[in-house]
């Protein structure tokens, strides 16, 4: 399969998980990510998957824990819906069921703004639900991402059988570009014995369960022993799956550190400084998390000064100083520097590269 | 004294059904509750469908959780109140397989009340049953929706008031007035005949689904003991005093055709 199309990132999104063969999807509507449930609502029939507008985000996080314990699926949504699927999210964590779940950022806390914000990074990188887990977090920043990062995340959601968090934002969500559909290959998988399938289909003919307790019938011989288990999983989840990207900053003095929109955003910033002379660079997570922590070290060793742009009061700025341990300078725009400062506004090249000359 | 043995031929006429299984688990139900016998009517329905290969069973969260020790069939629990959604989920996935739902009051219509909301409104294809013992059974017997009027309980312990805590909610009645739902009853556990009459509104429950007539609920009046403080003999007495007085038992909607 293999269409070159000119798409939102939203419907990139629907168009990557309809490569990976997901089967099911279940929304909810909520600004900034219809435009994701809608596309299912009109092409999943047509293809013989299933679609469902659930009641709630509540019904369609446990609609989708019910689809994973079989098949391919996922879910959409923006933060007041992501703040619901909490207990389903930390539920799939402790079942071990590889949910995909989509965060499409508008602006809170509470219902705040529709539009566009990334105020959702706290939440998506430290577990957002009740008990000790993590779940890889792919943060796209083009249409193509969304296309591609969305087939990963289904790839790692059953490696690891652990939910996966694709954080997009309304301006990601609905900038258009040209994306190649494609489906990636990213190597075998071993068959999913644990599915249910009803016993009547399975080779041994035994019955298979999905529970999120380890006080009953866990695969694990105790509460503890299944914690131990799964920080084994979390521990080769931050080993293996680091993904972010480099952009000039070999020979860099001031290392921007930015995701989602705002990567953009610092990248045309970079390039403005360049031209004027000033050594600047971007490093951008693609998985915010697991988080580059090293990477952002490395610099730090170097004598680098930072400069984090994230369209909120400052969250992600938290992973940069946690890796600067001190030893550099951490500098910042965010919300308040918007173009216009109503939720209309967003940070834009000119204001980061006022920054960048403010503090070199 | 002679010898010879005589052989005689029996003809089984009752026995433990294969899907329930023995307590593997080191633990039983507390003494005189009922759950375990919602257990077997359904291990026997879904034997005498022959779907022992095609069923899977979504479980509440509390005392309803403990059937997935029971029931030999393919089982999933999540999170508090959401079993009808992940029933939906795995439904839509497995159109042609046997899926139903069980848990209790307090999950069902209360933290539950969304899910059941939802899936009445889209007239899923799958059975909901509902366990009724008027109060929550694992966290130690607090008030429920189904809590009767005056009933003590730890968190009603004057009884319950209807000036700050309202009335019961009827349930079985409720979801009968849905358009989408094929069948709605209520049945107990009190006595052979009310044993009886409960399979077979399990059975005709299961029964709509397959035929995929629209959304099917039966609930059984369950004993809880424990929390009643009673004995097993006088939970009974209580039920059928109290509670049926409050819950009224039988069918309230059967229909074979929803337009």
């Amino acid at each position: 399969m293999s269409e070159r199309v000119f798409v939102e990132g939203n419907e990139a999104i629907s168009r990557g998980a309809t490569a990976a063969g997901c089967q099911a999807f279940f929304g909810y509507p909520i600004t900034p990510q219809n435009e994701i449930t809608e596309w299912f609502a009109r092409e999943f029939p047509k293809m013989g998957r299933v679609f469902v507008q659930s009641q709630s985000e509540l019904g369609s996080v446990n609609m989708l824990y019910g689809a994973v314990s079989a098949v391919r699926a996922m879910t959409s949504t923006s933060g007041p819906g992501f703040s619901l699927m909490q207990e389903g999210i930390s539920s799939m964590a402790n079942a071990e069921l590889p949910g995909v779940i989509v965060d499409v950022q508008r602006g809170g806390p509470g219902s705040g703004t529709i539009r566009t914000a990334q105020q959702d990074f706290f939440q998506c990188t430290r577990g957002g639900g009740h008990g000790d887990y993590r779940t890889i977090v792919l943060a796209p920043a083009s249409s193509q991402e969304c296309c591609d990062l969305t087939q990963l995340a289904f790839y790692l959601a059953d490696k690891y059988r652990n939910p996966v968090i694709i954080l997009s934002d309304a301006i990601i969500g609905r900038l258009r570009e040209i994306v190649n559909i494609e489906t990636i290959d990213f190597g075998p998988l071993p068959y999913k014995d644990w599915a249910i399938r009803g016993k009547a289909k399975q080779k041994d003919g035994k019955r298979r369960t999905v529970d999120h307790s380890a006080d009953l019938y866990h695969r694990d011989p105790n509460f503890v022993s299944f914690l131990i288990r799964l920080g084994k999983k979390i521990e080769q989840m931050q080993k293996s799956e680091l993904r972010y990207e480099n952009y000039k900053t070999e020979d860099a003095k001031l290392i921007l550190v930015a995701y989602g929109y705002t990567s953009r955003v610092a990248k045309e910033a970079v390039n403005m400084a360049r031209a004027e002379g000033t050594k600047a660079g971007l490093i951008r997570p693609i998985t915010v998390w697991p988080f580059p922590y090293e990477v952002i070290r490395e610099k730090v060793r170097q004598g680098c000064k930072f400069l984090v742009v994230e369209d909120s009061l400052g969250q992600m700025i938290d992973d940069v100083l946690f890796a600067a341990e001190g030893r550099a300078a951490v500098h910042f725009v965010g919300i308040a520097d918007r173009h216009i400062p109503t939720d209309g506004g967003m940070i834009l090249p000119d204001k980061v590269f006022e920054k960048i000359k403010e503090i070199q | 004294m002679s010898q010879e043995a005589k052989v005689v031929t029996r003809k089984k006429v009752a026995g433990k059904p294969s899907l329930l299984t023995p307590n593997v688990a080191g633990f039983a139900y507390c003494p005189g509750c009922q759950e375990v016998l919602a257990a077997r009517l359904i291990a026997e329905v879904i034997e005498e469908l022959q779907m022992e290969g095609n069923t899977i069973g979504v479980f509440g969260i509390g005392c309803s959780s403990f059937l997935i020790l029971r029931l030999d069939i393919d089982a999933i629990i999540g999170p508090h109140g959401r079993p009808p959604d992940i029933a939906t989920g795995i439904k839509r996935v497995y159109p042609e397989n046997l899926v139903f739902s069980i848990e209790g009051d307090g999950g069902l219509i209360s933290i539950g009340g969304e899910s059941l909301l939802g899936v009445l409104t889209r007239s899923e294809k799958i059975t909901v049953i509902m366990l009724n013992n008027a109060v929550y059974g694992t966290t130690g017997g607090q008030m429920a929706p189904t809590t009767l009027v005056g009933q003590v309980t730890s968190t009603s312990p004057k009884g319950r008031e209807i000036a700050a805590t309202g009335f019961p909610v009827h349930a079985a009645e409720m979801i009968a007035t849905f358009k989408g739902v094929a069948y709605s009853a209520r049945g107990a556990l009190i006595s052979p005949v009310t044993y009886k009459k409960t399979k077979g509104y399990i059975k005709t429950a299961f029964q709509k689904q397959l035929d995929n007539i629209g959304l099917s609920y039966v609930e059984i009046l369950s004993a809880c003991p424990t929390n009643w403080h009673l004995s097993p003999v006088d939970s009974l007495k209580w039920i059928e005093e109290k509670m049926i007085a409050e819950f009224p038992l039988g069918e309230f909607k059967n229909v074979d055709k929803i337009e």
